[in-house]
């Protein structure tokens, strides 16, 4: 594809944003509502001197991943909720052979089989690891089909940077909505060259290159730890990226991710025209959070109250609660079961968190 | 007049002698960590034996699995990845498709070939994914302390079968040998056993054409090897030995189950008569 703006889907326009970045290696499996990304793959990657595979399982498909990450390619997998639960195995053994990949999550509602609505129930799996062990991914949330591909590009970048998994946390709208998507910042790349570290077939004359994850002694395990303790230390103070809207002179702070900060940029214009001054922070990386700025509005004495909106039972929440270590009100508005926002379902809220700050319906209490 | 290639020669306390037995290049120098009469260091040598013969050590990627050779990575001395338990056969897949010059090992035992790692198994050999896998089956789990395997045989004691593998109650052993040679991804598979020179020589045969399988692109291989683990058998090293022999052979029979090498020899006899009886028919003609 060499057209420079193109009207697509979101889970189309990731995989676009993979080839751009050099991806060699896609393995995923079939799930809703994600279908187009291994559909796409399969179609394509073959063009860009790429490697499909529809895995066996997630498991399978996160273990290929470690494989081809190890032997060198960028690689990528997506999913949506139940088989990204899958993929924690593999993410962990991934994040401490510090193997880069990208793993996109385009989330629907669980637990369990949910359904196939958007959700952003994931949103702690995410930004805590997800599985077992200390580790962190880095994590990416998009809201429109053009950070789809222009995050799914950048997290190839950040991945390959911090030799660590890169998450795109998308969601179901944003992943099946078609807009425009403009390539020119995104250019081919080649990948790095990786051959002083991964797994190939020269090796005459150098050292072997072994990756591991298994320590036996504590003694042993202790200083890897400590390691990854300061890189993931190192990634905070580098990588924290967030944008705004209107929220220079907001009494009340909105902050959310993907599709409910589009359905909040609504809410505010609306808001703003009986009088509310309202304007949103949104996350761009959701690990590392953006306390440090969310703390500043908090100390801020134009703002009143910070609304958290969520399609979950409260997840993100609980960070910026964490931010906003009780300077201010926080305020939590979900939806539930995959139903999503319309403007009014942020702004009735709102207005009585106006009248009184304190608000009990929806005020956060930290438990 | 061939060159006689000349003998390697070492000193030993000031005593000069012909070196007429080594170890592999293909194997570090570090002494094998596995208890004494376990068959892992014989089946590392015989690996690397055959690395070595064919030149291929500097090409060679090994997964490590999970089991009592997780840390094989220690003893092979190449590129090597450890992999989560069962899933050595994804990895490997990752790895070959992006890598197709390097020869791919798996080096896998029987709780992670064949019980966790089952459908990565069956899916990588049906894919007939270019990698070459040994499967250690010694009918227990090692490394956790002697439990039920897939493998483990119908009236066997382990620590979760205090009375014997009841096959109505826990099912029945799995051949995971027979059942890979059904697929058509599969180039070579081979059980065989170390219970003596005879058949450590045969296991040696079949690593080789494993690997010659992968290195002429012609699909999956593997090699099953019926190996002991007497301290968890409760045996004595030569008891556990025997029992290999005897009583594993009757329900894990030795054999070649898929050979493309074999196949090829018989499509070309197949070919040759029915030439010969062409020819024969024109004559007739004439």
């Amino acid at each position: 594809m060499s057209a420079q703006r193109v009207f697509m889907k979101g889970n189309e326009a990731a995989c676009e944003g993979a080839f751009r970045a050099g991806c060699k290696f896609f393995a995923g499996y079939p799930i809703t509502p994600q279908n187009e990304v291994p559909e796409y793959m399969s179609k394509h990657i073959w063009d860009h001197g790429g490697t499909f595979i529809q895995s066996e399982s997630e498991v399978a498909a996160i273990n290929m991943l470690m494989g081809a990450s190890a032997a060198g390619a960028r690689a990528m997998t997506s999913s949506s909720s139940p088989g990204i639960s899958l993929k924690q195995e593999g993410i962990s053994y991934i994040a401490m052979s510090e193997l880069p990949c990208v793993v996109m999550n385009v989330v629907r509602c669980g637990p369990g089989l949910g359904n196939i609505a958007p959700h952003q129930g994931d949103y702690f799996q995410a930004t805590r690891g997800g599985g077992h062990g200390d580790y962190r991914t880095i994590t990416l949330a998009p809201n429109s089909v053009q950070e789809m591909a222009q995050f799914v590009y950048l997290a190839f970048e950040l991945a390959d940077k911090w030799r660590n998994p890169a998450l795109v946390l998308s969601d179901g709208t944003i992943g099946q909505m078609m807009e425009p998507v403009d390539f020119s910042e995104m250019p081919y790349v080649e990948p790095p060259d990786k051959s002083d570290w991964c797994l190939n077939a020269h090796q005459e004359g150098r050292e072997r290159h072994l990756i591991t994850t298994i320590y036996l002694l504590a003694e042993d395990m202790a200083p890897v730890h400590e390691r990854l303790v300061k890189k993931y230390e190192r990634i905070k103070k580098a990588e924290v990226r967030y944008t705004d809207y209107m929220s220079d002179d907001a009494e009340i702070l909105i902050v959310a991710i993907g599709s409910p900060s589009r359905v909040a940029r609504s809410a505010i214009k609306a808001g703003r025209e009986e009088g509310l001054k309202l304007g949103l922070l949104r996350p761009i990386t959701v690990w590392p959070f953006p306390y440090g700025v969310i703390r500043q509005y908090a100390e801020s004495d134009r703002v009143k109250a910070i609304v958290v909106t969520e399609m979950n039972w409260g997840q993100m929440v609980e960070d910026v609660a964490m931010a906003v270590s009780g300077k201010k009100p926080v305020h939590f508005v979900p939806k539930h079961g995959g139903l999503t926002f319309t403007p009014e379902d942020m702004l009735e809220p709102i207005r009585a968190i106006r009248e009184n700050p304190m608000n009990p319906e929806t005020l956060w209490v930290q438990t | 007049m061939e060159a006689v290639p000349e003998k390697k020669r070492v000193t030993v306390d000031g005593q000069d002698y012909e070196l007429v037995f080594g170890r592999p290049a293909s194997l570090t120098s570090k002494p094998f960590t596995y208890c004494p009469g376990c068959n892992h260091g014989t089946i590392h040598r015989l690996v690397a034996e055959v690395i070595d013969e064919l030149g291929i050590q500097h090409r060679c990627v090994g997964m490590a699995s999970v089991g009592c050779s997780v840390f094989s990575y220690e003893f092979f001395d190449f590129d090597f990845i450890s992999c989560a338990h069962g899933r050595a056969l994804a990895v490997a897949t990752g790895v070959k498709r992006v890598q197709p010059d390097t020869v791919v090992l798996s080096y896998q035992g029987d709780g992670d070939l064949a019980a966790i790692g089952t459908a990565e198994t069956i899916h990588a050999a049906n894919r007939g994914e270019r990698i070459t896998t040994i499967f250690v089956n010694n009918a227990i789990y090692g490394m956790t302390g002697g439990q039920m395997a897939p493998t483990t045989i119908i009236g066997q004691r382990t620590t979760t079968t205090p009375e014997g593998r009841d096959e109505h109650r826990i099912g029945w052993l799995i051949r995971m040998s027979e059942m890979l040679a059904l697929l058509p991804g599969v180039s070579f598979v081979a059980r065989t056993t170390c219970h003596d020179a005879k058949s450590i020589l045969k296991t040696k045969v079949a690593i080789k054409k494993a690997f010659r399988a992968q290195l002429e692109d012609r699909g999956f291989s593997m090699v099953e090897i019926l190996s002991n683990c007497n301290v968890n058998w409760r045996m004595t090293p030569q008891d556990a030995v025997n029992w290999v022999g005897e009583e594993m052979t009757k329900v894990f029979p030795p054999g070649t189950y898929k050979d493309v090498f074999a196949e090829d020899q018989e499509k070309a006899r197949a070919d040759a008569p029915s030439k010969t009886k062409a020819q024969s028919s024109e004559k007739t003609e004439v």
